[in-house]
């Protein structure tokens, strides 16, 4: 048996019914679990004598609009002693995207939670500082949304430069 | 942390900063975005009593780009011009992390003169970032000389990037599936040229630092940090390693053939700013070994895959071949589909850990990239060094990091 | 008290307020150290041994924006750093010139969306436009002789 369906197994274990979903996918292992479960999932994973995973290498999330459950909270553990990287998704609803925070398991989260927050607005309960991190902070919306806008300008080309020109707001002295 | 015009209220600060600067006893300082030893663009907000650091408060984002929502309007092959501007100083590790990931997730393989090729430039992009690293290190301690040098010898790693890809920094010379072309002639002499050269040039720079004791004064026992705690805190790459953990994902989870070359992944004593320096002087060495070695092992054949559904034809097919048509049409105009599903894939980037977050959705363009960049955990952990160092020495503890803005910000 | 004084009097040379004015200009301007992306690589790369800025009288970056004359604005600016950027260009003092390095912040270049300022000519005004992603040292070099040679043909009407 593989090691990362060890890991599923004693998941399966000790969380029972809390364990939604296995996916294999190109030799990467994602398990799906619902918000409440993440902390202590985590914990687990972390305090494991076999597996310990002491890396919390990546924290992100994904944005399936108009499908729901809208937004998946992506973690990407590793663990120094195995060599191994585990996966895990929660999937979030669109009109309650609340998660609760890692920041307790690893101190790390904090600015990735905070980079969530910015890009999608899933917001973490129980975070110390949740700002805005990359966007200014009266900035509106959440940019990584599916629906909101990329931005794009006007390109201009020779039939309408002149046109287009005339509207772009120049900077005086 | 601040509006548009830089105004912030009582209430913001209390969450910031401690009880005695709200009243006055210690004073808030601005540093940045414009301030030359921030290294680009990074703001951070100073509590200081007297000269000593109470506390900081990093403020980044001025660079962020939308990197990661642009790639998502793209087709899988030209989103790969993104990512050369993402850590700028480490153009080729970006597009092998963001190729990996994508022949990950459509699993194609890659030829294995195109593996060794890509090895040995990014390894040398490798020493051309260190070498930024050691001069602008040098600079913000008031050392003019070691830029100068250092930047002669980055002239001769970016001439060998111009003479494959015709260009100095954005490269885009990887490509999902291989590279766009095979290397030059003059290519294998150029690095061996500057392979010979490289080891005396280190020792120059060493000379002029290493055993400086106005260097050391400034850099020993500055910043200190042990392994477990930079772990706790995603700190990774050669500031980790300057902690004493022999952690390298080239060697752990070996990519692109890392496997087949024998190097020593160089570690640190104490995990401060001098040992942070020292690691990536001798990942330079290493460099070179694993360099040698791919030079020396380069297998013959294609550089690029031949499955067509993925990889464009070559343009001598053009002309005879119908079906090489249709692919090259239809790649370029569509692109190739990405089955549903998503995978992780990290690379070692000269600052650390470098991972692509890739998600396809059965479409021509990814529903979701996301970059797990290096320099982002290593400036959440700035505050952490910096706690009760003189400022003078967080200027050294800044650079010792090794941040690049546009790799937090993306 | 050398070669003027075998020759003759060589104390007086006639020329216009207005030359003596611009060529001194040109001679010692000095740029603002402020970079923002990967063109500022290639802008410390000019000022590094192999290109050399100094040969054009720009050796002196002054990191603060009260010392210099000319902005060069290396890199993409985005609208977190617009305000930053203005303010900064407010904090010059005159005359002062502005160098858009690269595509980025001429155009907008690759980045066409929403946390991206498409040109800084939005923001200040931009004297020289250097293309390329990034430009070359010589690019910039070039950009900046440019620039020099506008400063030659300013006239004293428009400095009122």
């Amino acid at each position: 048996m593989s090691l990362h369906a060890q890991i599923v197994e004693s998941l399966r274990e000790d969380f029972g019914e809390q364990i939604l979903e296995v996916v294999e996918f190109r030799g990467d292992t994602t398990v799906y679990v619902p918000p409440r479960a993440i902390v202590p999932v985590c914990t687990f994973l972390r305090d494991h004598k076999t597996y310990a995973f002491n890396l919390l290498a990546a924290l992100t999330a994904v944005d399936h609009w108009p499908e729901e459950p809208r937004f998946e909270v992506v973690y990407q553990l590793y663990s120094i002693s195995q060599k191994l990287f585990f996966g895990l998704k929660v999937p979030v609803h669109g009109d309650a995207a609340e998660v609760p925070t890692l920041e307790g398991v690893y101190p790390n989260a904090n600015w990735h939670e905070r980079e969530v927050f910015d890009m999608f607005g899933v917001k973490f309960n129980g975070h110390s500082d949740l700002r805005r991190i990359l966007m200014p902070q009266d900035w509106e919306g959440h940019p990584l949304r599916k629906d909101f806008p990329l931005g794009y300008e006007e390109i201009q080309f020779s039939f309408n430069f002149d046109e287009i020109d005339k509207r772009k707001p120049y900077a005086k002295e | 942390m601040l509006g548009e015009h830089n105004e912030i209220t009582v209430d913001e600060l209390k969450g910031l900063v401690s009880d005695r600067a709200i009243e006055g006893e210690t004073m808030l300082l601005n540093m940045g975005p414009q301030h030359p030893s921030t290294h680009g663009v990074l703001r951070l907000l100073l509590e200081l009593d007297g000269e000593v650091v109470v506390s900081c408060v990093p403020d980044i984002g001025f660079l962020h780009t939308g990197i990661e929502k642009n790639m998502e309007a793209k087709s899988y092959e030209k989103a790969l011009v993104m990512t050369d501007r993402m850590d700028y100083l480490n153009n080729l590790g970006n597009n092998l992390c963001y190729c990996l990931a994508v022949e990950k997730l459509v699993d194609l393989d890659v030829p294995e003169r195109a593996q060794a090729i890509r090895v040995i430039l990014t390894e040398l992009q490798r020493i051309a970032s260190h070498l930024v690293f050691t001069a602008s290190h040098a600079l913000d301690l008031a050392a003019m000389s070691v830029f100068l040098y250092c930047f002669r010898e980055r002239e001769h790693i970016l001439d060998i990037f111009e003479l494959c890809s015709g260009a100095r920094m954005m490269t885009s010379y990887f490509r999902p599936g291989g590279l766009w072309r095979d290397v030059p002639d003059e290519f294998e002499p150029a690095v061996r040229d500057f392979l010979k050269m490289m080891p005396d040039r280190i020792d120059q720079y060493e000379a002029l630092l290493t055993n400086n004791p106005l260097y050391l004064d400034r850099v020993k026992n500055i910043g200190v940090i042990d392994s477990a705690e930079a772990l706790s805190w995603g700190l990774t790459g050669p500031s980790l390693r300057a902690t004493g953990l022999a952690w390298d994902l080239r060697k752990a989870n070996p990519y692109s053939g890392y496997e087949k070359y024998a190097f020593d992944v160089p570690v640190g004593e104490k995990g401060d700013t001098f040992d942070r320096y020292i690691v990536r002087i001798r990942e330079m060495r290493e460099s070179l070994k694993i360099i040698e070695q791919a030079l020396g092992s380069l297998p013959e054949g294609p550089v690029r895959s031949d499955n067509r559904k993925y990889v464009p034809p070559p343009r001598s097919e053009l002309g005879h071949s119908m079906e090489a048509v249709i692919h090259h049409f239809k790649l370029w105009t569509e692109g190739f589909p990405a089955p549903k599903g998503s995978v992780y894939n990290a690379v070692e980037s000269p600052r650390g850990e470098l991972g692509c977050y890739l998600e396809g959705n059965g479409s021509a363009k990814p529903l979701r990239v996301h970059f797990r960049t290096p320099s982002f955990a290593a400036l959440q952990v700035l505050p952490r060094l910096s706690e009760g160092h003189l400022i003078a020495d967080l200027v050294a503890i800044i650079s010792s990091l090794d941040p690049i803005l546009g790799d937090s910000d993306r | 008290m050398g070669l003027e004084q075998k020759l003759g009097s060589f104390g007086v040379v006639t020329t216009s307020l207005e030359k003596v004015v611009n060529w001194s200009r040109t001679r010692a301007m000095w740029p603002m150290l402020f970079g923002l992306a990967c063109c500022a690589i290639e802008m410390m790369a000019a000022q590094s041994s192999d290109y050399d800025m100094s040969r054009f009288g720009m050796e002196l970056m002054r990191a603060s924006p009260r010392q210099s004359d000319l902005m060069i604005v290396a890199g993409r600016v985005s609208r977190k750093m617009a305000p930053v950027l203005r303010r900064l260009y407010d904090q010059m003092p005159d005359p002062k010139w502005v160098v858009a390095m690269g595509d980025c912040c001429s155009c907008g270049g690759v980045f066409n969306n929403y946390a991206i300022v498409p040109g800084v000519d939005e923001i200040v005004p931009v004297d020289v436009y250097v293309a390329g992603c990034p430009p070359r040292p010589e690019a910039l070099i070039h950009g900046i002789l440019t620039l020099h040679e506008k400063v030659r043909g300013e006239s004293m009407k428009d400095w009122a």
